[in-house]
């Protein structure tokens, strides 16, 4: 038995470094021209037009009940494109980071004091040298609206 | 095997459609012996498929009903609408088996005996004595050899009973079973492919072709079509919306340039670009005779199952539309025809006594019109009876009296769409549960389309519904609001209307709400920018505002917005789920400069626009009782209404609750008839009764009359003129000498006789039984609670009251009644409305109920005598207590 090992692209949101399976991620883009959806929830940030596709960027900041970016940075986001459902996401992030390779068995359990939301949508967490990496469960970050939703299907 | 099964599953259940469609002609024609040829191969390869796949149940069903058509098609036995019924009834078990075939893989067990002896006894019956063993049901897999090409040589024929050796299959053929040989020759009798393959799944596919001949598209298509995903040409239309995105882009870059090589290459690409769309667009089109296939079978069952003599013409079969919209729209079709069915052909003896030949026509019809395609579903039938549907109406409390009589016969006609409404008299297996047209209605909407209709009583009803030809690509009009852009679909758009403080159109303000002076009517106004929740500034009244005139169903109203750009056609692309629950948006698309903008749906805006209205009527409820309250606890007893003026024998003006008017008339007084109940005039149908308010009634020239209904009673006040109409609050100041005056109020600073309508009413019609008596002025004010939930009591029982020296308090249902009771507010006499809940014991105050009928024991609603007399009984009943 070889121990597995899994790839993991990292991004920063606000101040948190953040991992993802390379395997989920489609692509990384720049969220340009998107477009504000009046009504809809807060951590929709909008739709856009991604190469013909129609993307829903949700921000990752409000999912996760952080404060909005500073307004001048906005230019500087970025998005990571996933597919959930049959349909085209975009979690955009602060800042893409490089890719780490993990073993599995390093990944530890989500601390019993994460705050609801959060290890909802963590599936663990690796310690890093210089600083924690939460992998980032990412259908559960985009199919609850709320972080009690992800909760409840767990 | 997995995919010959569903192969097989696809094929069959085309063929089936056709058998159906195929049979209902056969019975109505028994001698065409091509229709029968064609049933017989259907139901021949489905029987081979069968075998051949390893399913014995329908194999066996299918041999049955093989059987009993061999001997329709030999002559042997004569074609009975029984023997008809039978055979659907095996397609239909045929379906049913097939169903759980598609959703288990394997048949469901169990056997058909009791279907198979049927099929057998009737095949059975007409045959001379020739009492040959049945054959066995158990399953008999056929893994015989499959059909040979060629099978030239003309067969004998099949041999009756049993026995006959079947060179081709190698085995004996069944009790009517047919030799290959001999339906070769069925086939070449019949038009159809000339080359049958040697495998058994081309042989199923024999059912493609004729279901293409049924479309009058002879022969040739066989080999000319193929069999794709709709997977495939969903992602194909994907793809080319990207396309002509990338297009529409270039040409923007193009544009900017003045001398590119590039031109002419582009110009080529985008001709091919909009054929290519063009031509993807078109493989999702279908038929709509696709859609009506399993039509002709509903109208023959119903037909039989209702005793009517019903023929269903189509016409319009090959008019093409969106295979998405033709799934949708598949239900509400199939109901049209039922209800028509149902509702509109009457029966045989009742067509003849109304001098109409014996079989109804149900016409459905389809045709392109203006990039929509427009279907109509019309039948000779009885057509619409306009007042049983506005007594129903009434009955089912969609409508009040009032309305019913203030709205035309095609209005009334349009109830039938109401949620809830089902005039059959009784509820049939096939429609008449109340849960029908409204659905229809709904359905169509949903689509982007809408449904009128046409009635003639006595001469049949047409149901006309409209519908876009694609969801795919709509017209739609981009508005803006601030930065942001929407798309509005252009078939709910009816103008566009410029509105600003120095132009034509002004907006104005109703309390809150926003109105538009639109030629002869009132438009309510919404701003997108509310209805979305944007953050606006407050921007300066003078600032000219666009208006898109909106038409939602019944519903028309304006939609406020900045700047209304242009119309383009967009390629509609589905929402993310977690947006598509927000009923304001139906979707999203891409415009030409690459942006994604949301398309509004209309249906979702205006249910905000009667939210609004709702909440606006909610609001000035709630100001009128609080001001009624207020002014009862300053014992002052007045209320702010609004009051008719008009004048009528005299020179000073008389008024009388605007409430209670039904509608203002200006009738020809020459048609005014003298009869023994006095002067009556013919109104919408009926005999109006009519009386005069003071002056005379004009016998020439135009009679200005105020028009009281209630139910179905409907009176006429002849007045001299129709002054003003003011909001005031109703002081009665004297109580009337004359009857027919309650008493004299300050309008307008003039003083003005309040009349009492009930009397003039009663006048008129006698049944309206308000007698007039004359009002003591009581020196101490008792306080009088009036629940009453039905405003046209209300209207007409809290002036009586007042009148009569009371101090009314009006709640308009037990549970405001029991909120002012239970708030502490004192009565010394409650008047309750015992049609419906009955009200509990109040403590302190005596309890009269009153009721609408004169047959209970409560007092009579419509006798201010009986009223009044019965208030003063409850408090001296209160002070001896």
């Amino acid at each position: 038995m070889t121990a597995t090992t899994r790839e993991y692209v990292t991004f920063r949101i606000s101040d948190q470094l953040f991992g993802l399976s390379v395997i989920e991620i489609h692509d990384v883009f720049r969220p340009t021209r998107m477009t504000p959806v009046p009504l809809s929830g807060l951590e929709i940030a909008g739709v856009l037009n991604l190469r013909g596709r129609i993307v829903t960027a949700i921000d990752a900041r409000s999912r996760l009940g952080l404060p909005p970016r500073v307004k001048d940075k906005q230019d500087q986001m970025l998005a990571i494109g996933v597919e959930y459902g049959g349909e085209s996401f975009g979690l955009v992030v602060d800042e893409i980071g490089e890719v780490v390779r993990l073993e599995e068995a390093d990944m530890e359990q989500n601390p019993v004091n994460l705050d609801a939301t959060w290890s909802s949508v963590s599936r663990g967490v690796y310690r890093l040298d210089d600083r924690l990496l939460v992998i980032m469960d990412i259908d559960r970050m985009l199919a609850g609206a709320s972080g009690a939703d992800a909760a409840a299907a767990a | 095997m997995d995919d010959l099964l569903s192969e097989f599953l696809t094929e069959t259940a085309e063929a089936l459609d056709v058998v159906d469609v195929e049979l209902v002609r056969f019975e109505s024609n028994p001698s065409d012996k091509a229709t029968l040829n064609n049933i017989f191969r259907l139901v021949h390869t489905i029987k081979g498929t069968c075998g051949f796949i390893g399913l014995p149940r329908l194999e066996s069903i299918a041999h049955a009903g093989e059987t009993l058509l061999g001997k329709f098609r030999d002559g042997a036995l004569p074609v009975t609408p029984a023997a008809v019924t039978l055979v659907l009834a095996s397609i239909d078990r045929i379906k049913s088996l097939l169903a759980h075939l598609a959703a288990e893989q394997v048949e469901p067990v169990g056997d058909d005996r009791d279907l198979i002896a049927q099929l057998e006894r009737a095949s059975e019956g007409k045959l001379d004595g020739a009492a040959a063993p049945a054959p066995a049901p158990a399953p008999v897999v056929v893994a015989a050899p499959p059909p040979p090409v060629v099978a030239a040589e003309p067969a004998p024929e099949p041999a009756e009973g049993q026995g006959a050796w079947d060179a081709d299959q190698g085995r004996f053929l069944r009790l009517g079973e047919v030799s290959l040989a001999d339906l070769e020759a069925a086939f070449r009798d019949a038009e159809g492919p000339e080359v049958v393959e040697n495998k058994p799944a081309a042989v199923a596919a024999i059912a493609a072709p004729v279901a293409d001949h049924d479309d009058e598209k002879k022969g040739t298509i066989g080999g000319n079509s193929i069999r794709v995903n709709v997977d495939v040409l969903e992602s194909l239309m994907t793809m080319v919306s990207e396309l002509v995105l990338t297009r529409n882009q270039l040409m923007q870059i193009l544009r900017n340039s003045t001398d590119s090589e590039f031109k002419a290459p582009l110009q080529r690409l985008s001709g091919v670009t909009a054929e290519l769309q063009e031509a993807v667009m078109k493989t999702r089109m279908q038929p709509i005779g696709s859609a009506w296939k399993k039509l002709p079978r509903i109208v023959r069952d119903a037909s039989q199952d209702l005793h009517k003599k019903i023929e269903l013409v189509m016409e319009g079969e090959a008019t093409e539309l969106d295979r998405q919209v033709l799934e949708l729209i598949k239900d509400p079709l199939t109901h049209m025809i039922r209800n028509s069915c149902d509702h509109g052909v009457e029966t045989p003896e009742v067509r003849l006594a109304a001098g109409k030949s014996e079989h109804g026509t149900i016409k459905l019809k389809a045709y392109h019109e203006g990039g929509h395609i427009i279907i109509e579903v019309g039948d000779d039938g009885a057509g619409l009876n306009t007042e049983r549907i506005r007594q129903k109406a009434i009955e089912k409390g969609v409508i009040d009296g009032m309305e019913a009589m203030a709205m035309t016969d095609s209005q009334i006609h349009r109830l039938i769409f109401a949620p809830g409404f089902s005039t059959a008299a009784k509820v049939t297996n096939i429609s008449g549960r109340g849960v029908g047209m409204d659905v229809v209605k709904t359905n169509v909407e949903l689509i982007g389309g809408t449904i009128d209709l046409r009635s003639r009583f006595g001469h049949g009803s047409t149901l006309i519904i409209k519908i876009p030809l694609t969801l795919a690509i709509i017209s739609a009009l981009i508005v803006g609001v601030e930065e942001h852009r929407f798309a509005l679909p252009q078939l709910s758009v009816v103008e566009l209307v410029r509105a600003g403080k120095r132009l034509e159109h002004r907006i104005e303000m109703i309390n809150t709400t926003r109105v538009l002076r639109l030629r002869d009517r009132l438009l309510p106004l919404v701003a997108l920018s509310d209805v979305l929740g944007l953050m606006v500034d407050d921007r300066p009244d003078d600032r000219s505002a666009c208006i898109v005139v909106m038409q939602v169903g019944e519903t028309r109203f304006g939609l406020i917005v900045d700047e209304v750009f242009d119309t383009e056609e967009i390629v509609v692309k589905p929402l993310a789920k977690r947006l598509g629950t927000m009923g304001e948006y139906s979707g999203a698309t891409i415009l030409g400069d690459g942006a994604v903008i949301m398309i509004l749906d209309p249906n979702g805006i205006s249910r905000t626009v009667a939210n609004v209205e709702r909440s606006v009527n909610r609001l000035l409820d709630e100001q009128t009782r609080a001001a009624a309250a207020a002014a009862a606890s300053a014992q002052q007893g007045d209320t702010r209404m609004s009051l008719l003026l008009f004048s009528a024998g005299g020179a000073e003006p008389r008024a009388c609750p605007l409430s209670l008017v039904t509608r203002l008339e200006e009738i020809d007084a020459s048609t005014f008839e003298m009869t023994s109940r006095g002067l009556v005039v013919q109104y919408r149908g009926r005999l109006m009764p009519l009386a005069a308010a003071g002056g005379d009634i004009r016998r020439e020239g135009r009679q200005p009359m105020l028009v009281f209904s209630q139910g179905t009673a409907v009176v006429g006040l002849a007045v001299d003129a129709i002054l003003d109409i003011v909001e005031d609050a109703l002081d009665i100041q004297l109580s009337g000498e004359n009857p027919g005056v309650l008493g004299t109020a300050v309008l307008k600073g003039k003083s003005t006789e309040i009349i009492d309508v009930g009397h003039y009413l009663s006048q008129a019609d006698p049944t309206w039984a308000v007698a007039a008596t004359r009002v003591d002025v009581k020196s101490d004010r008792k306080r009088i609670l009036l629940v009453e939930s039905h405003p046209f009591f209300r209207n007409l029982l809290a002036p009586i009251v007042t009148a009569a020296g009371y101090d009314v308090t009006v709640a308009s249902s037990l549970e405001e009644a029991r909120a002012r009771l239970a708030a502490g507010a004192m009565f010394d006499v409650v008047l309750a409305d015992a049609d419906g809940a009955e009200m509990d014991e109040v403590p302190g105050a005596q309890v009269i109920p009153m009721s609408s009928r004169r047959d209970t024991a409560a007092v009579p609603k419509s006798d201010r005598h009986a009223l009044l007399d019965a208030i003063q009984r409850a408090l001296h009943r209160g002070e001896a207590a």
